[in-house]
């Protein structure tokens, strides 16, 4: 196996991560397939570029490259302006369709279908504004830096995997140590349970919008960054996002983050064997194979 | 008409229906603890015990809405203990539930025909195929569930949706529902509670009339009167175990059942 | 009225009236049985790809073109398309209600990524042409032509809806209803849930997979971008707006909403500019998503709500009425 392969796979495999850990939330405490959060990469990423070019305009110094990276301070900037502003989206989502649907005590399959309406707006709404043409963060070309054993990365794919990885570690020690945490996990437990025990279950609600939407905006600028933006970015991304939730095991954290790589991975070698062109039925074979052996994911609880 | 209180007229295999050491584990609670019983051919068994005894999974075990963890439940002598609650049915178990489960929009009559089982018309070709046979066995359904709803007096509610029927109705639904698959054996899951009284004595006599049809017949009940007058034989379960089984009026007596019920109360 | 007009209308009802196929499907599928097929655009595809490989002449520049008659193609575009919603079913049935969704949704991205690459089968991104049109003959006339036309879906749509009332008001139908309303009850009647499950979703699946085929021998030629998830999105929107768990409802909106989609086409084209015309397209999806969602919180039960079906043989018993309140599908 080509080593350069191992580098793509894991750089697209972080990006499924993040984007998974958002559904993962989701999924085991809102106890829905949201469908619509492939849109919140998307958004992510085209609200850091409006808020970067913004910041360009007003000062040009923010614009000249840091370092080794292709891009000025006003990206870092600008990321902080679209996790909030894509936080913002998810919680406007939230209050004028999910949150209603929650108060009509609607099933969990209107929810989902919902979801789909709510990604088919979105989408078109990015597609209208911007229409459908690629856009880039940063036209500067990179050098690969020789890494040893044959391995390539440039400096905006090192920082890349090394963010995705304190991320990570950050949700985890989130979930696992703190108050709101702990409120999360009671929640995803048992709802009504949660809510007698005097957990705020609408503060747990609105933390996993707040968190997902901002993981899902990262994965967003990141794949703006070593890719390219365009209003489908997210939705081709969606089908990857539900095989790594599902084969980390729904509700599990570390596992969306495992099981992001692994379908990274799989799609990098995907690509070289049979050709580019077929790299997203690699997530659907993933996902046949994980319904069929192991429904619980790696690191779910049968059920 | 006296209920059959001591006719062990078993089966080739033993008794009609046999659970021996179930116990099943809920996570960390063990609900049924190596727990044993058995009804014979025509009994009719009353199971009491406090609230949580684990009575109600025990019948789900029986009944195959649950698997056990461990233990053996055998039907007419055969190991039934893995299988799935539709294939229980088939041998002749039939169960209600504490709270009822009528298909709530669906009319009182068609909540009946629903138990009915191997209907042609329950597989998709047959329909469009053999169409007279579908309607054929349709009508024989019909005629079986009105005698039925006839047998519980709910004859003049038959085309309203079981939804506007009283919570002793529904009781009465669920038995004609369950009758409908002709069973040997019923668990009824407390068929008092919640019942007015005038209903309760329908539910009392029609009970009877089943156990002297020779129906075999497990009855959970906490109404202690109820159980005197129907039961030969009492089993009473606690956390899960076996507390002690014999004649209602010994066992109303016993000390620790007793204690039991009076250690629910204090907690 | 003008020939023209005539042959307009008939033509948009035609269209209307494939659409209306494939929300019976979904109707089998959602309406009766609670399954969330988010991948309709996928299994549409499958009917329409395979009685177009059935039925067209021999390409030699692709595998088939086997030159069958239509109808055979119909009956196999329904067999395989029932088949992959067979082997979906039964991967997922039994796991959680989403997972169905998530699957199906994979469907449909595998489906259109195998029609815009398996050039050798699907023709790629192309597509198939000369599919044959019933009545090709009298292609000349266009009125006759496009009545007829007209006159096939409707017997198709007819005959369809004649036949899945018979199956709603057979004990079949009684069970699917009892397993939605209370599955643990079904169960322990003796109802396998997943059996009368799989095989309603593998119904559903049959009938779009004829939809696919009935639309392409219409049109005449396929291609990957007829099936993207916006097809998915309108056939829902039909179904929902014209009341899901009703089979005139789901005619109904295949009619409304196909009215809607094409007219709201010219109204939105006119408020753009010629070069902004994708924007225009986009907004309009925009809107057509805003309007789903609206119909969810607000009339979630859509024009004509729910039938109460009663088994036919009891049919006389009682005047049917709408079900007062939408019995929630089993979600877990």
């Amino acid at each position: 196996m080509n080593p350069q392969l191992i580098m793509d796979g894991l750089i697209a495999g972080a990006m499924i991560g993040l984007g998974a850990i958002g559904i993962t939330l989701t999924y085991s405490i809102l106890r829905f397939a949201n469908f619509a959060h492939g849109e919140m990469i998307s958004w992510g990423a085209y609200l850091a570029l409006a808020a970067s070019s913004l910041f360009g305009t007003l000062s040009g110094a923010l614009l000249k490259p840091i370092g080794p990276f292709s891009f000025g301070w006003s990206l870092p900037l600008a990321v902080l302006v679209a996790v909030a502003l894509t936080a913002g989206l998810a919680l406007l989502v939230d209050t004028l369709l999910f949150g209603l649907l929650r108060k009509h005590r609607s099933a969990i399959i209107i929810m989902v279908m919902a979801s789909f309406g709510a990604s088919l707006a979105l989408r078109s709404l990015l597609e209208f504004i911007f229409t459908s043409k690629p856009v880039y963060f940063s036209k500067a070309l990179q050098i690969a830096l020789p890494l040893g054993g044959g391995l390539r990365a440039t400096p905006d794919q090192m920082l890349a995997l090394a963010i995705a990885a304190l991320l990570v570690i950050a949700v985890h020690i989130l979930l696992t140590r703190t108050a709101i945490g702990r409120s999360m996990r009671a929640v995803s437990e048992n709802q009504q349970l949660a809510g007698v025990a005097g957990i705020d279950v609408r503060k747990v609600i609105r933390t996993v919008w707040v968190l997902g939407a901002g993981l899902a905006c990262i994965a967003g600028v990141m794949a703006g960054l070593l890719v390219q933006i365009r209003p489908y970015m997210g939705f081709d991304l969606l089908l990857p996002l539900f095989a790594a939730a599902i084969l980390g095991g729904i509700g599990s954290v570390p596992g969306a983050m495992l099981a992001g790589l692994i379908v990274g991975l799989a799609e990098a070698l995907g690509v070289q064997l049979i050709g580019a062109e077929w790299r997203a039925a690699v997530a659907f074979i993933i996902l046949v194979f994980v319904l069929l052996l192991r429904p619980q994911g790696l690191f779910g609880r049968a059920e | 008409m006296q209920p059959v209180a001591d006719a062990p007229s078993d089966t080739p295999h033993g008794p009609l229906v046999e659970a021996r050491d179930l116990v099943k584990q809920f996570g960390g609670l063990r609900a049924v603890d190596h727990m044993s019983i058995a009804l014979h051919r025509g009994e009719m068994v009353g199971l009491i015990g406090p609230n949580g005894a684990g009575k109600t999974t025990l019948f789900n075990l029986i009944a195959g809405s649950l698997n056990p963890t461990s233990g053996s439940i055998r039907i007419g002598g055969v190991e039934v203990a893995q299988e799935r609650p539709e294939r229980r049915i088939a041998r002749g178990i039939g169960r209600t539930f504490q709270i009822p489960r009528p298909f709530a929009e669906m009319t009182v009559l068609e909540n009946v025909l629903t138990g009915s089982q191997g209907q042609s018309g329950e597989r998709i070709w047959t329909n469009f195929l053999q169409p007279g046979r579908v309607a054929a066995e349709e009508r024989q359904a019909v005629e079986k569930a009105r005698a039925l709803l006839d047998f519980v007096k709910l004859s003049g509610l038959e085309a309203e949706p079981a939804r506007v029927l009283s919570g002793g109705q529904r009781k009465l639904l669920e038995l004609a529902r369950v009758l409908m698959a002709d069973p040997e054996t019923i668990l009824l899951d407390e068929p008092a509670a919640g019942v007015n009284p005038t209903l309760l004595e329908l539910i009392i006599d029609r009970v009877l009339e089943l156990n002297g049809q020779g129906k075999s017949i497990l009855l959970i009940e906490h109404n202690m009167d109820m159980v005197a007058r129907l039961c030969g034989r009492v089993v009473v379960m606690a956390a899960g175990k076996l507390l002690t089984e014999g004649a209602p009026d010994d066992v109303s007596r016993n000390r620790t059942v007793i204690e039991a019920y009076l250690g629910e109360v204090a907690a | 009225m003008s020939v023209e007009l005539v042959a307009y209308v008939a033509f948009f009802l035609t269209m209307a009236l494939t659409y209306a196929v494939m929300c019976l499907g979904l109707n089998v599928q959602w309406g009766q049985t609670g399954l969330f097929n988010v991948g309709v655009a996928g299994f549409v595809a499958i009917g329409a790809y395979v009685s177009a490989l059935l039925t067209t002449p021999d390409a030699p520049d692709r595998f088939g073109g086997f030159g069958l008659p239509i109808l055979v193609g119909w009956l196999g575009a329904a067999l395989a398309t029932g088949l992959a919603s067979f082997l979906v079913g039964w991967l997922t049935i039994r796991l959680r209600a989403d997972y169905l969704a998530i699957a199906t949704f994979g469907v449909a991205v595998t489906v259109q990524l195998v029609a815009l690459n398996l050039q050798s089968v699907t023709g790629g991104p192309f597509g198939i042409g000369f599919i044959p049109r019933p009545f090709a003959n009298l292609a000349g006339d266009p009125l006759a032509f496009s009545l007829l036309n007209l006159g096939v879906l409707i017997v198709v749509v007819v005959l369809l809806y004649l036949a899945l009332e018979h199956l709603l008001r057979s004990p079949w139908g009684r069970v699917l209803r009892a397993i939605r309303e209370d599955e643990t009850a079904a169960l322990a009647l003796g109802k396998n849930a997943t059996r009368f499950r799989l095989q309603a979703f593998a119904i559903g699946g049959a009938i779009m997979g004829l939809a696919g085929a009935t639309q392409a021998h219409f049109v005449g030629f396929i291609a990957p971008d007829n099936y993207v998830p916006l097809l998915t999105f309108q056939v829902w929107a039909m179904l929902i707006v014209g009341g899901s768990g009703n089979n005139r409802g789901a005619i109904l909106g295949a009619v409304l909403v196909w009215g809607i989609w094409a007219a709201s086409a010219g109204a939105i084209a006119s408020l753009f500019p010629p070069d902004q015309q994708a924007r225009a397209a986009a907004l309009r999806i925009v809107l057509i998503g805003v309007g789903l969602c609206a119909i969810l919180l607000l009339r979630p039960r859509g024009i004509l709500g729910e039938e109460r079906v009663v088994s036919r043989h009891l049919a006389r018993l009682k005047p049917s009425h709408r079900v007062a309140s939408r019995p929630t599908p089993p979600d877990s």
